[in-house]
């Protein structure tokens, strides 16, 4: 204990940064055994650190801990440092990525056996950590935007990880670029709040920025609104939400770390983070409300109609960040990082569990060709049974409640009808789709050979993170309450508890009503429920779900196939074509001069005379 | 004397290059690579040893002489009043370092894939550096002109005796004609800017005088100097390039042998950028001024034209190509901001982008020698069949789309920035430019990397000089992305001359208006 936090700290991400570097210049020459072991200890020190922090942290007052190691770039008053905040926000989202990040390292090392490239794995899995630390400890914008492309480079490297296939090299560039269409809105945003408050740390901007900017003022809600933009396009939210799915396309173990617990929820920190930019944007701040909660009814809708299990994890995930964008939207920013952190918890164990169904079926995670598999998985089983309850918040039990209820309440004492009525839906939905998942997967009838023929995956590797997450996806991990007080500012319900039992009561029912009515669907009526799917109106909406409302075929009118029609009319190089024209008139003139000389006397006199002819004219009649 | 130096060892070390072919083909590259890396020393041991933050009072006074570091001066005609007249600050001393050590790596890619003619080709390498080093020093404008002339003719010989044949089945003779004439015509308008400019300070004086710092001082109407600047001014853009000047780079590119297009790429366009700060802007800053907002419109054309060719090329040298010319915008657009911010990001981005285009061409020019080929249609799936040669593409495809830890973020950011209070509707429409930066970054990886690969086929992975010429660049990519200050520091009193001569301009302009005089 009493380590300088000058040490502490940039150990968390320096540790990550050493296995990325180690398994870069191994170059190949590491066994399996080895690059995992390697991958998985770095984040496991790294975690370890982050402990030893916490512990450090709690013993403090709770005031904010900087350590500045250089100047990053020093013109004139544009000083940005490389320099790193820790606060109760940080060091949430620290533990988040360390902890939950080490289990799914260690998973990885089970799902990723036999896999060719496993250093490359590792070598990414590793940078990612270390760019999300980076992210949540930089003290000024501009870090935050290094760890913020830093995480969406690891994210294109890993979604493409399979690189033969090219259907994952196009999904892990579309990824990259609708988060960086996104990125370029934050970018503005830096610019403009870097003019209009001539500095780009964080605590300094959320200090001046009330002495600069009234309520409402409209440059104010203008850099909310370009935040906000960055926001969207990593949190997947419409209408940048579009990559998620396809995101799918890596493995598990990246789905669970990336588009799960940490990266796509960095949109929320960030918006947490420059909460009193938002505060001075009420407009803005209703809009993130409003975006959360239309992306949570639009990805609940497109999770019922997926036969993927990982896509339909996919559109829960967006759904649960829209909760999330929910929340701050009505001013609940610790809120919204609870149930970040909650989510991570649930989420993580859903795709590892998935993972866990998916190895264990020789890759097959097709609901079509998976089902009544819970006996022969007993483990992926519970870790589906608890993750899913916790993600339809079952009452009391599970972690999700907590953090889903108080969101509620939020919206409620807020005085937020709309969104409140946006939320009870989409818990409606999510039990619906949840039960529909783990029908699909572990009960009726096995409908492949790879599924007849699956192997429980054993030993701790496997089995360790899966009951590590488990249990902080009950009531249990709820406990966690994190050290958000002195950082964010009071919830509109603070202190409020009028109608708060009531609306615990109507949200349980609405959880177990959408559970309800999925177990008679979904059990009981599944012939009929098919046949509705497959004719008529109910397949047109199957159809539209299941393509998430045609967001994809929308874009790729409106910008996909212009941009490629664009590259196909200039592929000639007009502009250049413009100066060629020079050259050819050169031609031209050369071609026609050359006709002229024929050797023929006769034409050579004649032009002779008409020119002398034509000169002697001008000379007497210009005199 | 040094300054003198710093010219004639590259021709000195060209003509003995040219010479030892006779005791066989090592003996000219390793004197190249000796010459080169004697060049840099140099520079370094200058870098070292200078002072080049003046102070920021010294500024003050820097309208009627400039503050040069070391100056070097002896007649030359004159009669004419042409001296030879070199001077070194910190924006030419990082120029000239960067030449240095970018002229080793040009020598060292040639290692195995030059075998014809090995002594000329090093003499016109090393003469082309020679030439480059020479218009980073010169500040006579005569001289400077020579240089500016001189650089080409070497690199016509590179093209039109080592390159290759185009993919549209254009003749690398064509190829390195166009080159030529294309610099040359707008040589020419230079020299007669420069005339104009000479003879209008004669019938001010009735002395003759080419010298740099007596002509700055030339009174000039409007008119008059906007002739004169765009005399200049298309001189550069040509050379820059700036769209739709630009024709002649991809074709160059594509067909120069790897040592070209990494000098190419790596410091001959810098030299246009070079030209703007060092005359276009000082020599007539109320033209520039008024013509800054053109410029920065040329800029934005130049990054999205550039980024929209890119992606549809499939020729993997002709796409790094037009990725230049994008990159050139963010230049351009910073050049003519005036911000110092924005002036410090281009100097970061000039030598963040050669060392990404040197090394993405340095990989490419790899990969020819490995399949054969250029064209990405013959590529895919190349990842894993030639050792670390992807990861390293990665690497610099990721800094060419200003990825942040890369130098060319910083410098891409720093122009942002600092415009950004100048003129914010570019600087919003340009950073839409950095999502078609990803697009044909990635484009380049998704095609030449990633997906099936043709077969079986296993390349040889990299040597040791293959793996050194790769790590420096990384390195020196990474280093300036997390910690750019020496660079920044060095040319901080040149870049706020310059920013200090717009600013004046400025004030010019308005008090123009608001007397109504002049």
């Amino acid at each position: 204990m009493g380590l300088p936090m000058t040490l502490l700290l940039p150990l968390t991400f320096l540790l990550p940064l050493a296995g990325t570097l180690i398994l870069s210049i191994s170059r190949g020459t590491l066994s399996e055994r080895a690059s995992a072991f390697v991958g998985v200890a770095s984040i496991g020190l790294s975690a370890l650190v982050t402990g030893l922090i916490f512990l450090q942290f709690l013993a403090g007052d709770g005031a904010p801990q900087t350590v500045t190691l250089w100047t990053w770039i020093a013109v004139g008053d544009f000083q940005p440092t490389i320099g790193l905040a820790l606060d109760g926000l940080s060091l949430t989202m620290l533990g988040v990525i360390t902890g939950v990040g080490f289990l799914i390292h260690l998973f990885a090392a089970w799902y990723m056996r036999g896999e060719e490239g496993i250093t490359r794995f590792y070598a990414f899995m590793n940078l990612f950590v270390f760019s999300m630390i980076l992210l949540v400890l930089g003290d000024n914008l501009l870090m935050l935007f290094l760890g913020w492309e830093g995480v969406g480079m690891c994210s294109y490297l890993l979604i493409g990880y399979y690189y033969q296939h090219s259907t994952n090299g196009w999904a892990a560039f579309k990824a990259f670029i609708v988060t960086r269409i996104g990125d370029v809105f934050l970018a503005i945003g830096m610019f403009l709040i870097f003019l209009e408050l001539g500095t780009l740390n964080i605590a300094e901007i959320l200090q001046r920025a009330p002495e600069v900017w009234a309520r409402g003022d409209t440059m104010v809600e203008l850099a909310a609104l370009l935040i906000l933009g960055g926001a969207m396009g990593k949190s997947a939210q419409l209408p940048l939400h579009t990559w998620l799915a396809d995101a799918m396309a890596g493995p598990t173990p990246v789905s669970a770390l990336i588009h799960a617990a940490t990266m796509v929820t960095a949109g929320v920190y960030l918006i947490a983070r420059m909460n009193g930019i938002f505060t001075l944007a009420p407009d803005v701040l209703y809009l993130v409300g409003v975006i959360g909660a239309l992306t949570l009814l639009m990805a609940g809708f497109a999770a019922l109609a997926q036969t993927d299990i990982k896509r339909v994890l996919a559109y829960s995930t967006m759904s649960q960040i829209g909760y999330m964008f929910l929340a701050l939207g009505v001013g609940a920013f610790d809120a919204a990082i609870f149930h970040l952190m909650t989510h991570a918890f649930f989420k993580a164990l859903l795709f590892l569990s998935a993972g866990a169904v998916i190895v264990s079926c020789h890759h097959e995670q097709d609901m079509s060709r998976l089902g009544g598999l819970w006996r022969r998985l007993p483990l992926a089983y519970a870790g589906f049974v608890i993750g899913g309850a916790a993600l339809a918040a079952l009452p009391l039990i599970t972690a999700g409640f907590y953090s889903k209820d108080e969101i509620l309440w939020q919206a409620l004492a807020s005085g937020n009808g709309g969104l409140l009525l946006a939320g009870l839906i989409g818990a409606f939905l999510t039990s619906l789709y949840t039960l529909r998942l783990i029908i699909g997967t572990f009960h009726g009838e096995t409908k492949s050979d790879n599924a007849r023929h699956a192997e429980a995956g054993r030993g701790l590797v496997h089995g360790l993170p899966l009951v590590v997450l488990a249990v902080l996806s009950t009531f249990l991990g709820a406990w966690l309450q994190p050290p958000l007080a002195d950082v964010l500012p009071a919830s509109p319900g603070e202190g409020v508890h009028a109608w708060h039992t009531a609306l615990e009561i109507i949200a349980s029912a609405t959880a177990l009503a959408g559970i309800a009515l999925g177990a008679w669907l979904f059990l009981r009526r599944r012939e009929w429920l098919a046949r509705l799917a497959g004719q008529g109106w109910g397949a047109r909406l199957w159809t539209l779900w299941n393509h998430a409302w045609g967001f994809d075929a929308f874009f790729d009118r409106l910008l996909v196939r212009p941009y490629r029609g664009l590259v196909r009319l200039l592929s000639g190089d007009p502009l250049d074509g413009l100066i060629g024209l020079s050259t050819r008139l050169a031609w031209l003139f050369n071609a026609g001069l050359t006709r002229t000389q024929t050797g023929k006397m006769r034409i050579y006199a004649t032009s002779m005379v008409f020119g002398a002819t034509l000169v002697l004219l001008v000379l007497v009649l210009g005199a | 004397m040094t300054l003198v130096w710093l010219i004639l060892i590259p021709f000195i070390g060209g003509l003995l290059c040219w010479q030892a072919e006779r005791w066989g083909e090592m003996a000219p590259r390793w004197i190249a690579l000796g010459t080169m890396l004697l060049e840099l020393l140099i520079t370094l041991g200058l870098w070292w040893s200078g002072d080049y933050q003046l102070p920021a009072g010294a500024m003050a006074g820097a309208a009627d002489g400039a503050a040069w570091a070391m100056e070097w001066r002896v007649p030359w005609i004159p009669r004419f009043g042409i001296d030879v007249h070199l001077a070194l600050d910190g924006l030419s001393l990082v120029l000239i370092a960067l030449t240095g050590f970018l002229g080793a790596l040009a020598v060292l890619c040639s290692w195995t894939e030059i075998v014809r003619r090995v002594g000329f080709f090093h003499l016109n390498l090393l003469w082309i550096l020679g030439g480059v080093v020479g218009v980073f020093l010169a500040i006579d404008l005569f001289l400077f002109f020579f240089f500016w002339e001189m650089m080409l003719v070497p690199m016509y010989f590179l093209i039109a005796l080592w390159g290759h044949s185009g993919s549209d089945g254009k003749t690398r003779i064509a190829t390195a004609a166009k080159f030529f004439i294309y610099t040359q015509a707008s040589g020419l308008l230079m020299l007669v800017a420069i005339l104009g400019l000479v003879f209008i300070h004669y019938t001010n004086t009735g002395e003759y005088s080419f010298s740099y710092e007596v002509l700055r001082n030339t009174p000039l109407s409007d008119g008059v100097a906007m002739w004169l600047m765009l005399g200049f001014f298309i001189a550069f853009a040509v050379k820059l390039p700036v769209v739709p000047l630009h024709g002649w780079l991809p074709d160059a590119h594509a067909q120069a042998p790897t040592a070209g297009s990494v000098d190419l790429a790596g410091i001959l366009l810098k030299t246009a950028a070079y030209g703007m700060l060092r005359f276009a802007i000082p020599l007539f800053p109320e033209a520039s001024q008024a013509f800054a907002p053109i410029a920065m419109g040329l800029g934005l054309v130049g990054i999205f034209y550039g980024a929209v060719m890119a992606c549809g090329q499939h020729d993997i040298k002709r796409l790094i190509a037009y990725t230049s010319i994008s990159h050139m915008g963010f230049v351009l657009i910073g050049i003519y901001s005036g911000s110092k911010l924005a002036l410090q990001g281009v100097v970061a981005l000039m030598v963040a982008h050669a060392f990404s285009a040197a090394a993405l061409f340095i990989l490419s020019g790899q990969i020819y020698e490995r399949l054969g080929s250029r064209d990405m249609r013959k590529m895919g799936g190349l990842w894993g069949r030639m050792g670390s040669l992807s990861g390293f593409s990665l690497c610099f495809v990721m800094a060419s789309l200003g990825m942040p830890g890369t130098a060319n973020f910083v410098g891409e950011f720093m122009v942002l920035f600092g415009t950004f209070g100048v003129a914010p509707w570019v600087v919003v429409i340009a950073s839409a430019g950095l999502v078609l930066a990803a697009v044909y970054s990635l484009i380049l990886m998704q095609r030449a990397h990633y997906g099936p690969s043709r077969d079986e086929q296993r390349f040889a992975d990299f040597d040791r000089r293959e793996y050194a010429m790769m790590l420096s660049l990384l390195a020196l990519v990474l280093f300036f992305g997390l910690y750019p200050q020496p660079l920044l520091d060095t040319t901080a009193s040149a870049m706020s001359q310059v920013q200090q001569i717009f600013s004046v301009a400025d004030a010019n302009a308005a008090t123009t208006l608001l007397t109504g005089a002049r």
